[in-house]
């Protein structure tokens, strides 16, 4: 659960929202659930979720060219941090 | 591998036939000299340390970033990397047109594709950043000092520029294949601003142990006074790898960038920006980047709450010391011994004995690596 108040991020919040439906039950769920906690909302706690969740579903990174590989690898030789 | 901040890569540093064809526009272009922290920015964009930065912050992004320590596009973002000019400047620079960006002693370095010019508030954005408008902050001083208007596009990088150090400089790309050369599925680094102490050893290999490799990654550039010297730090840290590491585990390069001091914000971007190197976990201490008693102890760890979508995991620190009963490093959760059996890694203490020619003792300090650090004449910041 979150921890003690961050001043030095929710100082202005203007970034730009707009609005999800989610089932009233599960909202109440939601406000008794963040009760006593840092979450200013249940927008807020959503949001959290939300981008935890979308961090996970991230692909794998692109891979380099064969060349590409080839040439870095060269530098990394002649610097010494590979054999 | 995993993916860099934003998703993807960036890549300005131009190369062949457009690398010739900005050196010959370059004389044509308006010019503007920046300082050896600006050159550091301009390269950490065009290779992709600040991924997903393409370029200077806009106004929009700027204030986004201030407000909610992300970019418009809602990904996190908590340092903002601008370029600033007087005014007299700004005026004579004209929106939509490139500006040749050099060093201060005149070397091209730079195109800037200027697409913004704006003023901002300096004591909203030193508060915003540091949590403080005390003008002994380091980090609040250098803001308030800025010149009044930011001028903000993409850039692209003409060349890079030498240093002393450029055996240990790699970029993003070239650490990612290092790490995919070496085998390391998991990599964690190791932020630092001073010469290796038996505790940041006991860190390492503490982090070491649950991953594949170490990514040692010291920062170089300007830092506060008393602090090591560039040099210092790096010969240090080749004596402790070359006699305490194993070498197929540990990998070091430099991150040329002006230390901030902002705290807790900050532990966030050298996240971002090592993530961006490949690592995949980042060791984050008692009051990383931290200056004075402006946070608390802990504030850099607690702000990981709140990036849940970061993409590289923290590995948090909290105390750790050496003690003579144990005979070993120990942090709160496994020693039971009192305080007065601890000797606490003090960097004042170390720097003391440093200082007065004396070798610190061996709970704190490897003697080699000590005897390295007292070859240098003058081996502080003045």
């Amino acid at each position: 659960m979150k921890k003690a108040a961050i001043w030095y991020i929710k100082s202005g919040m203007d970034k730009e929202f707009t609005t999800v439906s989610i089932p009233t039950s599960l909202h109440k769920k939601i406000e008794e659930h963040i009760k006593g906690t840092e979450y200013g909302s249940v927008s807020s706690y959503v949001a959290k979720i939300l981008r935890e969740s979308l961090a996970k579903a991230e692909p794998a990174a692109e891979v380099f060219s064969k060349d590409e590989e080839e040439k870095v690898k060269e530098r990394l030789k002649a610097l010494g941090y590979i054999d | 591998m995993i993916q860099p901040h934003g998703g993807k890569l960036v890549d300005r540093v131009l190369s062949g036939k457009k690398k010739d064809e900005a050196m010959a526009r370059a004389g044509r272009l308006a010019c503007l000299a920046v300082d050896s922290e600006i050159v550091s920015d301009l390269e950490n964009i065009a290779t992709g340390v600040y991924s997903p930065l393409e370029g200077f912050l806009g106004e929009a992004d700027l204030r986004s970033v201030l407000d909610c320590s992300r970019l418009r596009s809602d990904v996190a973002w908590t340092i903002p990397i601008v370029l600033d000019a007087d005014r007299k400047t700004a005026d004579r620079l004209k929106i939509g047109e490139d500006v040749l960006l050099t060093a201060e002693d005149g070397r091209p370095v730079a195109i800037l594709h200027l697409e913004e010019k704006y003023g901002f508030d300096k004591g909203e954005a030193a508060k915003k950043i540091f949590g403080t408008c005390d003008p002994a902050h380091p980090g609040v001083a250098k803001v308030l000092a800025m010149k009044d208007v930011l001028l903000a596009g993409p850039i692209d990088l003409i060349q890079v520029t030498p240093t002393p150090f450029d055996r240990w400089k790699l970029t993003p790309k070239e650490t990612r294949v290092l790490f995919e050369a070496k085998g390391w599925r998991t990599v964690v680094g190791f932020q630092t601003r001073n010469t290796p102490h038996i505790g940041h050893e006991y860190v390492q290999k503490a982090a070491l142990t649950f991953t594949d490799g170490l990514f040692i990654n010291p920062v170089i550039g300007r830092k506060k006074k008393g602090d090591f010297k560039d040099e210092v730090i790096l010969a240090s840290y080749e004596e402790a790898i070359k006699r305490y590491y194993l070498k197929e585990r540990t990998a070091m390069a430099i991150l040329q960038m002006e230390m901030r001091y902002a705290g807790p914000r900050e532990a966030i971007h050298h996240a971002i920006l090592r993530k961006n190197f490949g690592c995949t976990h980042i060791i984050i201490g008692r009051d990383h980047a931290g200056v004075g008693s402006y946070y608390p102890p802990f504030a850099a760890q607690d702000i990981f709450e709140d990036f849940p979508d970061l993409g590289i995991v923290p590995m948090f620190f909290r105390s750790f010391s050496f003690c003579r009963t144990c005979g070993s490093v120990v942090n709160e959760k496994i020693c039971p011994h009192p305080p007065a059996d601890h000797i606490q890694f003090s960097g004042t203490k170390i720097r003391d004995l440093l200082v007065k020619g004396e070798c610190p003792p061996p709970e704190l300090m490897r003697p080699e690596v000590a005897r390295i650090i007292m070859a240098f004449k003058e081996p502080f910041n003045e």
